[in-house]
Order: structure tokens, then C-alpha cells, then sequence
């Protein structure tokens, strides 16, 4: 497409004046608590952004040319000021994307979102019948995302997005998972499993294993022209050809996270102390802190390729997720977990148990101890 | 993050066409060139040198292709290919041929 052609992956790798896709959870709030939770969500914090902070982020992000924003949380819809927030961020030119587990899209909501532009939702799935989702997500989540997307399919709001992380339990379903979102006239998001948040505890059981990366390599390769996948496969890309889309980690490059009490974060996988970068109240705000930070700057350098260098597949896994080597206790300049020649498999072998980092912050609901007791009938 | 990298191919634009920037596309410089979204069919694209970020920007303003990228400086040897990045960025709707009515 350039009229000379440049190596694009590489100078996206030293950083954008503005990140392509930032991803804003507004709140810890949530209904539910899925066991693969990335920002170990339930209680919402009492240090989260106000409205009128929020505002001031999204005028930045205004001035940055922030072209569109991914809102998550929690669930972004428990807040009170939601469709402020998400009109105001429309109304100044910045798109918005939102992640839902659909619990508060009645038939208002839904003719509501239906009538603004410049709005995407994506409605959070795990399962494409309710035993394999609810058993990551939480009893009744599969009704609750179901009458959302019917909800959203009667008020016309057109191709909403089905968002489904990829579990072992999952991969077998992924014909069926397209099937389902081709009878609403929605788009399929199939996206990777990170060991972050609640999902540290939960991955090793979770995660797909070696045979099935092969499985879900050849179906995107079949697919993947017509399924979203945010890029979050390329450590599959040492299977064969590259699957579409950019083959890089963007974190603090072309990514990166807010998180609820306006902490900014490498990427949406790495709530650690590690990857905070700076925080949107420092003096000089977000743009600041993506211009500036240490963290940023240091990961817009040069990558080693470490343990990896000798491996003929490095050029097309580039090493694999940060977060998910991070998480499971192995080194950032090593294999992925996933690595598909099993060099990560070898790898966690050699994690001493329990010495893998824990998420820094945890907002999960505290375990109801005492239980009510049960009236007799 | 869609089809950032392959772009379908397209029909070749005339140099006598017509085109503008289209409406629906906020274009942010970048240090490679710029990114260029269009804010109807979400698609972002990449212009991967400066010389096109500026031909894209100018296109409104010139009566034809070739005018502008004569008033670009484009060096007659180098059209054929901002032909192609034309056509590629027509084909996603980053630039449109000017309606008929608009002002010549």
C-alpha cells in the first residue's frame, strides 16, 4: 500500500505518538466473577476515577487523536455515569468499544445503544451452551449474555460482537460459537487465555493444551479473515504461515491499559507493579505517562530474544505473550507457556511452585464465610 | 485489528479522477507517516510515508490525481505507485471520489 515500502512491524515497535488501542476498565465493580478474571474484579475501589476525572482523560485522549477506546472493567455498565461517559467520549470524536457480560441490557438499554454511533459492545461468552460457560463465568451468566444479545438483536443495533476467550473446554466449540454468531448477524472475537488477575489461579487448568494450539491454528487460518481475534494468537505463528494481523506484542508500544483508579499499565494482561507506568493524575496526565515513562520507553527498545535466539521459529512467534511468561514464572526473554514446540511446557517444569508473581491488586467479593441457613420445607 | 497489513486488491483510480479525503477519516501524524481511520467501517490503516499522509491530505484541493500529485512534488517515475496506494486506499474507503456536485 506505501509507495515505498518500509518494515512497519519494526517501527511500530519503537512506539506510537498515541496508542492505537487503549483499553479503559472504568470500574472493579462486577456482578460476576469469572474465574479467569484478568483485573480480579467484584469490589468496585473507592480510589476509582470520577466522572469529571474520566472527562479530563477522554479530552486528552481527544487532543492525543485517540481514535477509538475499549472500555472493560468489571462491568463498565455499573457505573452510574456510563452512557455519560460513553456519549462524551463519542461526542469528542473518539469511538467506543465496549466488553459486557450483558447483565444490564434490557430492552431500554438496548434501544438505547442501538441509537448512538460510533459503538461497538462486545457481549462476553464462554461457552456456547450453558454448562461450559457458566463454569468459568458463574451461574446464569449464559442466560444473562443470551437475552442481552437477543435484546440487542430486536433493537436493531446491528453486528454487536460475541467475545470468547479460548479454553480448553471451549476449543472444540468454535464452529458452533461462529454458527451462533452468524444467526444473530454478529462478528466473532476469539481471543487468547492470559494466566493475569484470577486467571493466574485458574490457567493451568484452563488453558488449551499443545494438540488443541494446533486446532485453533488451523481454524483461524480457515476463519480468520472474518473473525476478530484483537492479534492475540502470534505465538501460534510458529505453526506455519503468520494467521492476519500484526505480528508483534504491542505492549507500551501501540497498547496499553487504564485501569480503574487511573493507573496505566503496559496492557490489559499485566496488572503488576512491574508494568505500571504512571498513573493519570500525575502532574502532565496520560500523555505524560505514554510519552515519557521509563516502562514505555524501555519496552520501545530493542527486544533480546534470549533463550529464544537459536530458535528458527523466533521471527514468526516473536517470543509470545509478556504477560503470560510473567505470570506463570518464566523469564520475559524466554518461551511462552504455550510456546508450540513445547519449549514452554519444558519450561514451567522448572518454576519452582509458588514462585510465580501474584497480581498486585485483587478485588475480588470476600467468600461468604458463614452461610444463611437453610430454611426448612 | 483487522486486515491492518493486507489490502484486497483494487481497482486502479484514474489519474484524471476525482477523489477526496473521505469525510468519515481522521488522519494522526505519525513518525512512520500517518494512521488513517474511518470511523464508519472501523478500518485503520497505516500510511507508511509521509509523501502519501500528504497527496492524501491535498487530494481535496486539486482539481484531478495527477494535479496533485504534481502540486505534491511527486516526481513523474514515482505516480505508478502512489496509483496503487490510491486505488488500495479507495478500496477501503480512506479516500472516495468527490460526489458530483461538489465544487471544482
Amino acid at each position: 500500500m506505501s509507495a515505498q515500502p518500509t518494515h512497519l512491524v519494526e517501527q511500530l515497535k519503537s512506539g506510537l505518538d498515541a496508542p492505537i488501542c487503549l483499553t479503559w476498565e472504568l470500574t472493579y465493580a462486577c456482578n460476576l466473577q469469572c474465574v479467569h478474571c484478568l483485573s480480579s474484579s467484584g469490589q468496585r475501589d473507592p480510589r476509582e476515577l470520577s466522572t469529571a476525572e474520566a472527562m479530563h482523560v477522554l479530552d486528552e485522549l481527544r487532543d492525543l487523536q485517540v481514535f477509538y477506546i475499549n472500555i472493560g472493567g468489571g462491568e463498565p455498565m455499573v457505573r452510574r455515569d456510563f452512557f455519560d461517559l460513553v456519549e462524551y467520549s463519542v461526542g469528542n470524536g473518539i469511538g467506543v468499544k465496549f466488553s459486557t457480560n450483558g447483565a444490564f441490557i434490557d430492552t431500554d438499554k438496548a434501544r438505547r445503544l442501538a441509537s448512538m454511533d460510533y459503538l461497538d459492545i462486545q457481549i462476553s461468552l464462554d461457552g456456547v451452551e450453558e454448562a461450559t460457560n457458566d463454569a468459568v463465568r458463574g451461574a446464569g451468566s449464559y442466560r444473562m449474555a443470551r437475552t442481552a444479545m437477543d435484546n440487542l438483536a430486536a433493537a436493531g443495533f446491528g453486528p454487536f460482537k460475541i467475545s470468547v476467550v479460548v479454553t480448553r473446554h471451549n476449543v472444540p466449540q468454535l464452529d458452533a460459537f461462529k454458527e451462533l454468531a452468524d444467526s444473530y448477524g454478529a462478528q466473532l472475537r476469539v481471543t487468547r487465555l492470559r494466566p493475569a488477575g484470577r486467571g493466574a489461579d485458574t490457567w493451568h487448568e484452563l488453558h488449551p493444551t499443545l494438540g488443541q494450539q494446533r486446532q485453533i491454528y488451523d481454524w483461524l487460518m480457515a476463519h480468520g479473515e472474518n473473525v476478530l481475534t484483537g492479534d492475540s494468537f502470534f505465538h501460534l505463528n510458529a505453526l506455519g504461515d503468520p494467521l492476519p494481523g500484526l505480528n508483534m506484542c504491542g505492549a507500551g508500544r501501540v497498547v496499553c491499559l487504564i485501569d480503574p483508579i487511573g493507573d496505566v499499565y503496559a496492557c490489559p494482561f499485566v496488572i503488576h507493579d512491574e508494568f505500571r507506568a504512571g498513573n493519570v493524575r500525575d502532574e502532565g496526565g496520560f500523555s505524560r505517562v505514554w510519552k515519557q515513562s521509563e516502562l514505555f520507553r524501555s519496552l520501545r527498545e530493542p527486544q533480546s530474544a534470549g533463550a529464544c535466539a537459536s530458535c528458527g521459529a523466533y521471527d514468526a512467534c516473536q517470543g509470545g505473550c509478556m504477560a503470560a511468561k510473567f505470570f506463570t514464572g518464566l523469564p520475559l526473554d524466554g518461551p511462552d507457556p504455550e510456546c508450540v514446540g513445547g519449549e514452554g511446557e519444558h519450561a514451567l517444569q522448572t518454576v519452582v511452585p509458588g514462585s510465580a508473581p501474584k497480581p498486585s491488586m485483587d478485588h475480588t467479593k470476600p467468600v461468604r464465610l458463614v452461610r444463611k441457613p437453610v430454611t426448612a420445607s | 485489528m483487522r486486515g491492518l497489513l493486507t489490502q484486497p486488491v483494487a481497482v486502479a483510480v484514474a489519474l484524471d479522477s476525482r477523489l477526496e479525503l473521505h469525510p468519515q477519516v481522521a488522519v494522526r501524524p505519525e513518525p512512520f507517516g500517518a494512521l488513517a481511520y474511518h470511523y464508519g467501517n472501523r478500518r485503520l490503516i497505516f500510511l507508511k510515508h509521509p509523501d502519501v499522509v500528504t497527496v492524501v491530505n491535498s487530494l481535496g484541493q486539486h482539481p484531478t490525481v495527477a494535479a496533485t500529485l504534481d502540486a505534491c512534488g511527486v516526481t513523474p517515475e514515482r505516480w505508478p505507485s502512489f496509483v496503487t496506494a490510491l486505488s488500495s486506499l479507495e478500496n477501503s474507503e480512506i479516500v472516495r471520489e468527490r460526489p458530483a456536485d461538489a465544487p471544482r
